[in-house]
Parts: C-alpha cells; sequence; structure tokens
C-alpha cells in the first residue's frame, strides 16, 4: 500500500504571533517557519506503517511556493520515500477547498491506499481539508485520529470525540486526520538529513493536474483579539474568595 | 435567504450548543429551519418544535443514522440544501468532521469556528490559536459555517411553534461502520456549557493529586477541564482538554489550578469572563490573563479555598 501525507509550511507553534500594522494579515516576515505539528504525527504514522511492513512506500506532498520544499526535506529526513511539491504562485489566495481540489487530483494519479493528513494547520485553524478531501475523492473520513491499526482490506481508527473516544471501521481507501495524541515524532538524526538530500522532489503545478483551484473566503482584515484588562494579584485565599463573593461569581 | 442549522445531538437528546447556534442564526436574519438526524430522536424532536425562530424541524430518523457517520450526514445534507443561502452546525466534533464534507460537495468554501456575524456574508474568526481576528467575506451562493457556541448568546428553549417534517431519504455509506464507543460518564456539568469550570495542569502532579481539582469542582458545581500537559500525563482523559486542539470555553468563571498557560491553551478559555489562576511559579504566564491571581502551593491553597467556599 502506498501512503500520501499532505503536510504544510506553517509558523512554528512557538512564536507569538504579530498583527501587521495596517490589519491586512500577520506579520510572517523573517518569522521562523516549521512543519505544521498535526503533519509531523501524520508523517510519522505513516512512516510507522511503512517500518511494520503495512505500507510500502510513503509519498510527502506539499502546496505552496518553492520556500515549502524545506518542509519537505523534513519529511524526507523523517522516513518519507519521496515527495511532490505542488507549485503555487507566492501570492496565491488558496483555502482549504482549493488545496483540496488539488490533492483530489494528485490522490486520483499517484492511487494511494490511504491519505493521511493532520486534523488542523496552526495558523488557519481551519480542520478542513482531510474532510473536503474525502468528500471530493467519495472516500470514507477517519478525522481526529488518536489511534490505528490495519486490518484485512481496511483500517481501524480511534477518534477523539467530544464526549470520549469512538472507533470507526473504513473500508480503503480512506483518508485519515491525526490528533495530537496518535504519536510523538521521532527526533530527525544528522545522517537521516544527508540522506535526504538524495531522495527526489517531484514538481507539479495546478495546470498539469487540470485543476483550476478555488478561491478562499476573501481576507478583508485580521486584527489583534480584545485584551483582557489586567488582573491583580492577591495575597491570600481568604481575599481571593472575598474578590470572587465581590465580582458576584460565587 | 433561509438558514438550515444542523442540530447537535447527545445520545439522542437535543445538546445545548443548538441553541447558541440558532443564536447565530438569528443574527444572519431571515427564516431558519433545523435539521434532526439520527435515530430515536424523538426527544430531540420533542425540544426542537419548541424553539423559538425555527419555522419547520426536518427529521430523519433511521436505523441507517443511528451512527451519525459524516458520509451519510454530508448526503443528506447536500439532499436538503437546495433552497438554502446558509448552512451552519456547531464547532463541535461532530460538526467540525461534517460541515467541511457537506462544502466540498457542493463546490464551496466553508467557514471555521465563526465568532462573529457581520453580515450574511461576512463574518469574523479566529486564527493562529486565537491571537489573531479574521474578517473573512464569501461569495459562495451557499456559505456553510461552523459556529463557536461560547460566542453566542442561546435562545430561548421554548416558545416556538415549529413545523414538523419527516424526510424520506435513507442514505447508507458502505465504506464505514462504527464499532464501538467508549464514552466517559460524569455527573458534573458538560464543559462547553458550564456557568464555571475548574481545570488542572501539570501543578497537580498526579492523577491523586487531580483530586483537588475535583472536590473545589464539586462545591462549585462546575465542571472539571484540565491543560494538554495534565491530559498527556494521563491525569484525565482526553476529552477534558481545553485549548486550542481541545475544547473551547467561556464560563463566568474559570479557575485555572497549577496551569501555565501555553498559548495553546489559552486560545480555549481566555474569553471566560472572570479567570482566576493558582500557581507556584509566578512568571507563569497565566497570569497575564488572571483577573485574579494567587501565587501559592495548591496542596495548600487548593483545599483552604474549597473548605472556604
Amino acid at each position: 500500500m502506498k501512503i500520501l501525507v499532505p503536510i504544510k509550511r506553517v509558523i512554528d507553534y512557538n512564536v507569538r504571533v504579530r498583527v501587521k500594522s495596517d490589519h491586512s494579515d500577520v506579520d510572517l516576515a523573517n518569522v521562523k517557519m516549521a512543519i505544521n505539528p498535526f503533519c509531523e504525527i501524520a508523517v510519522e504514522a505513516a512512516v510507522r506503517l511503512r517500518e511494520d511492513g503495512k505500507a510500502d512506500e510513503v509519498v510527502a506532498v506539499s502546496v505552496g511556493p518553492k520556500a515549502v520544499q524545506e518542509q519537505l526535506r523534513t519529511a524526507l529526513a523523517m522516513g518519507a520515500d519521496r515527495a511532490i511539491w505542488i507549485e503555487t504562485a507566492e501570492d496565491a489566495d488558496l483555502g482549504p477547498l482549493g488545496i483540496a481540489q488539488l490533492l483530489a487530483a494528485l490522490v486520483r494519479e499517484e492511487q494511494p491506499g490511504l491519505v493521511l493528513l493532520g486534523k488542523q494547520s496552526i495558523d488557519g485553524d481551519n480542520n478542513q481539508v482531510g474532510q473536503m478531501l474525502a468528500g471530493l475523492l467519495g472516500y470514507p473520513q477517519g478525522t481526529f485520529v488518536s489511534g490505528l491499526e490495519v486490518v484485512d482490506e481496511g483500517i481501524e481508527v480511534v477518534r477523539e470525540v467530544d464526549g470520549g473516544l469512538q472507533t470507526l471501521a473504513l473500508r480503503l481507501p480512506a483518508v485519515i486526520t491525526t490528533d495530537l495524541r496518535l504519536n510523538t515524532p521521532r527526533f530527525i538524526r544528522a545522517p537521516d538529513i544527508m540522506k535526504s538530500r538524495r531522495k527526489p522532489i517531484a514538481h507539479t503545478g495546478a495546470e498539469q493536474l487540470g485543476v483550476s483551484p478555488a478561491a478562499g473566503p476573501r481576507l478583508l482584515a485580521v486584527h489583534p483579539p480584545e485584551p483582557r484588562a489586567g488582573g491583580i494579584r492577591v495575597d491570600s485565599v481568604g481575599e481571593l474568595v472575598e474578590r470572587l463573593r465581590q465580582a458576584q461569581v460565587i | 435567504m433561509r438558514t438550515l442549522v444542523i442540530a447537535e445531538q447527545d445520545r439522542g437528546r437535543l445538546a445545548p450548543a443548538t441553541l447558541n447556534v440558532l443564536g447565530a442564526a438569528g443574527e444572519l436574519g431571515g427564516p431558519c429551519d433545523l435539521l434532526v438526524v439520527g435515530h430515536d430522536c424523538a426527544a430531540a424532536v420533542e425540544s426542537a418544535r419548541v424553539l423559538p425562530g425555527v419555522e419547520h424541524v426536518l427529521v430523519a430518523d433511521a436505523p441507517v443514522y443511528a451512527d451519525r457517520l459524516a458520509e451519510n450526514l454530508a448526503e443528506l445534507v447536500v439532499a436538503v440544501a437546495p433552497g438554502y443561502s446558509h448552512l451552519l452546525a456547531a464547532a463541535s466534533t461532530s460538526g467540525k468532521d461534517l460541515m467541511p464534507r457537506v462544502a466540498a460537495l457542493l463546490g464551496v468554501n466553508q467557514v471555521s469556528e465563526v465568532i462573529a456575524v457581520e453580515s450574511p456574508a461576512r463574518f469574523r474568526r479566529p486564527i493562529y490559536a486565537g491571537n489573531a481576528v479574521a474578517t473573512v467575506e464569501s461569495d459562495d451562493p451557499v456559505k456553510v459555517l461552523t459556529v463557536r457556541q461560547t460566542a453566542f448568546a442561546a435562545v430561548a428553549p421554548t416558545g416556538g411553534t415549529a413545523e414538523v417534517v419527516e424526510l424520506g431519504q435513507r442514505i447508507e455509506a458502505v465504506a464505514t461502520r462504527l464499532v464501538g464507543e467508549q464514552l466517559a460518564e460524569s455527573e458534573r456539568p458538560e464543559l462547553t456549557s458550564a456557568r464555571v469550570v475548574v481545570s488542572g495542569g501539570r501543578g497537580l502532579g498526579s492523577r491523586e493529586g487531580f483530586e483537588l481539582v475535583y472536590r473545589l469542582a464539586d462545591r462549585l458545581d462546575a465542571a472539571v477541564g484540565a491543560s494538554r500537559a495534565a491530559v498527556d500525563a494521563g491525569f484525565v482523559a482526553n476529552d477534558l482538554q481545553v485549548g486550542q486542539t481541545g475544547k473551547v470555553v467561556a464560563p463566568e468563571l474559570y479557575i485555572a489550578l497549577g496551569v501555565s498557560g501555553a498559548i495553546q491553551h489559552l486560545a480555549g478559555m481566555k474569553d471566560s469572563k472572570v479567570v482566576v489562576a493558582i500557581n507556584k511559579d509566578p512568571d507563569a504566564p497565566i497570569f497575564e490573563v488572571a483577573d485574579y491571581g494567587l501565587v501559592a502551593d495548591l496542596f495548600e491553597a487548593v483545599p483552604e479555598l474549597t473548605e472556604a467556599l
């Protein structure tokens, strides 16, 4: 079985974002970028399935301008066998639907048995691409997955849902999106980085894939959230209780 | 313009989140219908029928919908979608699972976690773990939205007289099957709708240490929450996690015990009305958002607080 793992280049999760002073967007100039944490978990899951003999090939794919090749190299260093870069213009205005349309065309070409994605990217916080991809392809979907096991002709996934956990059996091919607790991604060692440089990154684009991807909703403005009024420090439990009584919340 | 709200359910009953989504639907203007889908959902239909502002309750009650699989529900929603300008659901795990699939089948965008309606086409939503708020506009003929329930006032639970319409469609996915569920049983109020939330972090030290949180929560009739660190350390189940990747809460009172306040956690609770933090580290970032902060040892301060209430 071949596994396709779409990954995204995003701002590093430790960085505190700043909104541009003209409110056009957040400021990403000179900010540290990284592979989206949920995508990293998806790559790890795919590589483990191959190491366990449940998959033959892991293909990482990313949609975006030239810089996304950096994150594809990271995926290759983690153990992906090859990578595909779907190039888009620097100022392309793609939303999750456009990305899912490009990925759906690639899935039809590559015919993987499984598509593994992160449940959401930590920049847009959309949590849409996996579900959209499954819808466009007519595949079953397993979202927010914290456990998975390949069985016979399918896959069993444990989903994190409101109220607890749910187990689904999906017939392959299927789309799965990973939650935080699926695994802990491996540490990349220097020799893996050296090896990853020899692995191929193929190049394609919307035209080659025969897709005109939809634009996302128009971004009109970005503002910082309403700041919370400064609080106070209390010196004792007694004072805390008194303050809460005054505020009429207890 | 006409809105369809997909009802949120909790084991055959209408979940409170539905009332908040109807609150958001009310801000769009225009008439509103409610879709109740599942099996044995008579109780949900009974509650839905009297909700103010709802004109029709569309009911799809059949065994094929018992497991509420996104594959079935998405096709059903697409089948009833013609005639609606807006499709809304709560930004719960089921809403997030379903709505993007619906949008893709309709060939339109989906807008996630809407926190404000500026016009029928213009919405505000948090991005970057709530560190920025985006205003977006959609030209799509159908607006597919998930709604952050804590950002909208709930409609009253009674006062309406909707007409019940039974739907005939029976859509069954063959490629997906429910194997089982392990749902956490709790006597306490539900986390996302509780008036008071007591949340514990790594500072509790152990599963036993978390007892402090339960005792204080029971004294306040509060729901219990947790940081990711507490969940990963195995102190509590994952469905109690508050944050960017867990649940978003906005109670009247949020008490954070031994929670450092990573930005991912703040994304899930910083819209609470009053925030209290007790932590022994005076530099913990949680104090930046706390209205009342107490630097103290949890194991002394929390029992004292529980006693004093």
